[in-house]
């Protein structure tokens, strides 16, 4: 019976874990990137997100908010610019200094006036458009979403963003691309209105108001490494799981302590049991 | 908490309170000294872990409300603060998340085996009444919870399922005006949910406790169904019970820890991680995995009032499943014919679950299109749901009446205490005890 249970509750899982269903123009599966942060045991590599930091900032920032970061998260622990010389990351001057480095509008609290001032740690990023009809005047009318959350918001976020971000291609013939869109076969829609080719063969993905963003040699990585399209693309990923997901770290290793206590603790039950039970016939 | 107790309290204080108020007694008779049938399995433990996931989700509940804003403009952001900048709110957020999804599955384990055993029958009938009003509490209280970080699923989720009601006729729109407090589902609606979200755990609490107490009375089923019928066949709550409950909670933690720490989001929608906004509807709404059969039974019916009823139904019907189901018989180890039809009710209602999260017009078996009936081809999710439901409910309203009235029972053991001699599974042949009467 139990082992019947068992298999049955197995089927269960297997059935709750099966992917949602994709609607009708699918877009094209996420290409497989590997990342140092994967699986029980995965952790942030700082270097990645330094340079996935510097990433987001020289392009993303143009048009992509991340409103729920402060500069402080990027030196707290697991944060790319994390020095166990600072345990309170206001303290960190590396991030002091890029704070400084943006200049932040405030009231004064004298005169009541608006001013700018430079950043500290505790300000959150600037958003770069000051309301939504802005963002959109500025992108063909599209809407640059926030970044904070984005590779918890997407199905297989780091490899979506990585795939999105390198995989802008030349639109198939017979595939009409609208003004200010692009061809992404990665994107989530469906292009069939816009193609002319056999019905059976409408290609994947849909269209998108990002030009493609980043390009080989775009940034200069302070540590040496060779910007590759694929090295930004990466290194930005990783920077935005991070972003989503500050806590994974620890997550991981609080969960492996709790997963010995438990498993200690079933056995010791487990021995009760059988030792309470042994003159029952059951 | 009925019958004879067997509390002598030993201190002077314990006496004093016992003559005013008798609580030690209580607990005493309830969780010390209750006679247990000595014969049940792991299944008989979800009830157990169903009372630690009560637990965990109002003390991880109350630490969220602490911090939570339930404000349409604040929520969202309210929630991932929760986990950035609350110590182990990360923990707390991620445990209530993953908390429903793991109550919804002990709850659905407790109520399979209550199906499989019988455990619905005279004189148990208001103890599954209860708990199946406890069922439909934890339906509201979750779809109250889901909508609070006010994500894309949250909103457009409340959109759907508040517009049902919108369905019945005369006062369905009065009814939706109401349930959103204006035109739409808006502030007014997430600050009403929040509210009903916070009290609804409490409702169940008080219902988990009448439920108990219906336990005590008649005491539990067992897996062979029959009454228990001397000392024989008991042992005391504690320890034997206390003990293998705890075994098999602490083994369901470890299934929970899993979720909570290496996958947090795997049971939970992406698209919740994008900010509500009613000006953009996401390209597929699907309610969380524990809706899904009553899902696929609501897109099942062409007609909108008539799946939403179809949908209330398949609950409605379960609450007189005692009056439907006319064998006497308890446990289905003795009703194999009636075995059969419960592992196809299973299978249906996995099925159902399946069909709900996916497109009703796609195709079942990929690139087969066969022909169309009514209203959508034959090899379709829509119409497997069909079938699936057909079963549904055909199970409780024709299969269950009348096979107690036709089918030929195994014998049933004369005690609980004789099949651990003839148990199937451990009892040389023929040494069944005698036959058992039909139906
Ligand atoms: C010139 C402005 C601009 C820049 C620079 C830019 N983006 Fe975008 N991005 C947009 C716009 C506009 C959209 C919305 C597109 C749409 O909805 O069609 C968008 C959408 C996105 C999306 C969401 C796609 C989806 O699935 O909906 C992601 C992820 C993204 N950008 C990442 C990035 C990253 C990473 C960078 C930096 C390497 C970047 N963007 C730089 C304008 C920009
Ligand atoms: C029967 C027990 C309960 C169930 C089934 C339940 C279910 C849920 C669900 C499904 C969510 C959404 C999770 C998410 O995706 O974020 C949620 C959120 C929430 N719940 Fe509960 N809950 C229960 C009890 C409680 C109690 C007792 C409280 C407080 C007293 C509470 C407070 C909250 C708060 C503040 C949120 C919003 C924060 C968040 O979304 O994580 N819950 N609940």
């Amino acid at each position: 019976m139990l082992r019947k249970g068992i298999a049955l509750a197995a089927l269960g899982l297997a059935m709750l874990s099966a992917p949602a269903a994709l609607a009708a123009g699918a877009a094209a599966p996420v290409k497989h990137v590997e990342y140092s942060f994967e699986g029980p045991f995965g952790k942030f590599d700082q270097a990645q997100l330094q340079r996935g930091y510097k990433v987001y900032r020289e392009v993303c920032s143009a048009c992509h908010s991340m409103t729920l970061m402060s500069f402080r998260n990027l030196g707290q622990k697991d944060g790319p610019f994390y020095d166990p010389k600072y345990p309170n990351p206001n303290d960190n001057p590396y991030v002091k200094s890029i704070a400084k480095d943006y200049q932040i509008k405030d009231i004064d609290s004298e005169t009541g006036d608006v001013i700018e001032r430079p950043g500290t740690s505790a300000d959150r990023f600037p958003s770069p458009f000051p309301n939504e009809p802005a963002a959109r005047a500025s992108n063909g009318g599209a809407l640059p979403p926030d970044l904070s959350v984005m590779a918890k918001a997407r199905h297989h976020g780091p490899q979506y963003i990585y795939s999105l971000l390198t995989g802008y291609k030349e639109p198939p013939a017979g595939l009409k691309v609208g003004v200010g869109q692009h061809y992404n076969p990665y994107m989530a829609g469906d292009v069939t209105a816009a193609w002319s080719g056999p019905h059976d063969k409408v290609p994947p993905g849909g269209f998108i108001a990002m030009a493609p963003p980043l390009a080989a040699g775009q940034v200069t990585f302070d540590d040496g490494t060779k910007s590759t399209l694929e090295q930004e693309a990466k290194d930005v990923a990783a920077f935005l799981t991070w972003a989503s997901e500050p806590k994974m770290q620890e997550r991981k290793s609080f969960g492996f302590a709790a997963m010995i206590y438990l498993l200690i603790f079933a056995g010791l039950l487990y021995a009760s049991y059988r030792k309470i039970w042994k003159n029952v016939a059951h | 908490m009925s019958g004879h107790s067997n509390y002598e309290p030993k201190t002077g204080i314990e006496r004093w309170l016992d003559t005013r108020l008798p609580i030690v007694r209580l607990a005493y008779d309830s969780i010390i000294d209750f006679p247990t049938p000595k014969n049940l399995n792991y299944w008989w433990t979800f009830g157990g872990i169903l009372a630690v996931c009560l637990g965990i989700q109002l003390v991880t509940g109350i630490v969220l409300a602490m911090h939570y804003v339930p404000h349409v403009d604040h929520a969202f952001a309210s929630v991932e603060r929760i986990m950035r900048d609350v110590n182990y709110g990360w923990l707390i957020r991620y445990m209530h998340a993953n908390g429903a999804s793991m109550f919804f599955i002990a709850v659905y384990i407790h109520m399979f085996r209550g199906l499989y055993y019988g455990s619905y029958k005279a004189p148990r009938e208001v103890l599954w009444i209860l708990g199946c009003v406890i069922y439909l509490l934890m339906m509201a209280t979750a779809f109250m919870g889901y909508v609070l970080p006010w994500g894309q699923m949250s909103f457009h989720g409340a959109v759907v399922i508040t517009n049902l009601f919108g369905a019945l006729p005369i006062v369905g729109e009065a009814i939706t005006t109401w349930l959103w407090g204006g035109f739409a589902v808006d502030n007014p609606t997430l600050n009403r949910f929040f509210s009903l979200h916070y009290l609804l755990p409490f409702m169940i609490a008080g219902v988990v406790g009448l439920h108990i107490w219906a336990l005590h009375v008649p005491g539990n089923n067992n897996p062979t169904g029959v009454n228990v019928k001397s000392k024989e066949d008991t042992v005391p709550f504690h320890p034997y019970y206390t003990v293998k409950d705890g075994f098999a909670i602490v083994v369901f933690l470890i299934l929970f820890a899993s979720f909570v720490f290496y996958n947090p989001n795997a049971l939970g929608h992406a698209d919740n991680y994008i900010p509500a906004n009613p000006l953009v509807t996401p390209a597929h709404i699907v309610p969380e995995w524990y809706f899904l059969p009553f899902y696929a039974i609501l897109r099942a019916v062409p007609d909108k009032l008539g799946g939403v009823l179809l949908m209330f139904g398949a609950i409605a019907v379960m609450f007189v499943l005692p009056w439907l189901d006319t064998s006497k018989v308890r446990s289905m180890r003795y009703r194999p014919t009636a075995k059969l039809y419960f592992f196809i009710f299973l299978l249906a209602c996995l099925i159902l679950g399946y069909c709900g999260g996916q497109l009703p017009d796609d195709h079942v078996i990929p690139h087969l299109s066969t022909f169309t009936l009514i209203d959508a081809d034959l090899n379709s999710f829509v119409w497997l749901s069909r079938f699936a439901a057909l079963y549904y409910f055909a199970y409780f309203l024709v299969i269950l009446p009348i096979l107690g009235l036709t089918e030929t029972p195994l014998p049933q053991p004369e005690s609980i205490s004789a099949p651990v001699l003839s148990h199937p599974a451990n009892a040389p042949a023929g040494a069944a005890a005698s036959p058992e009467k039909r139906g």
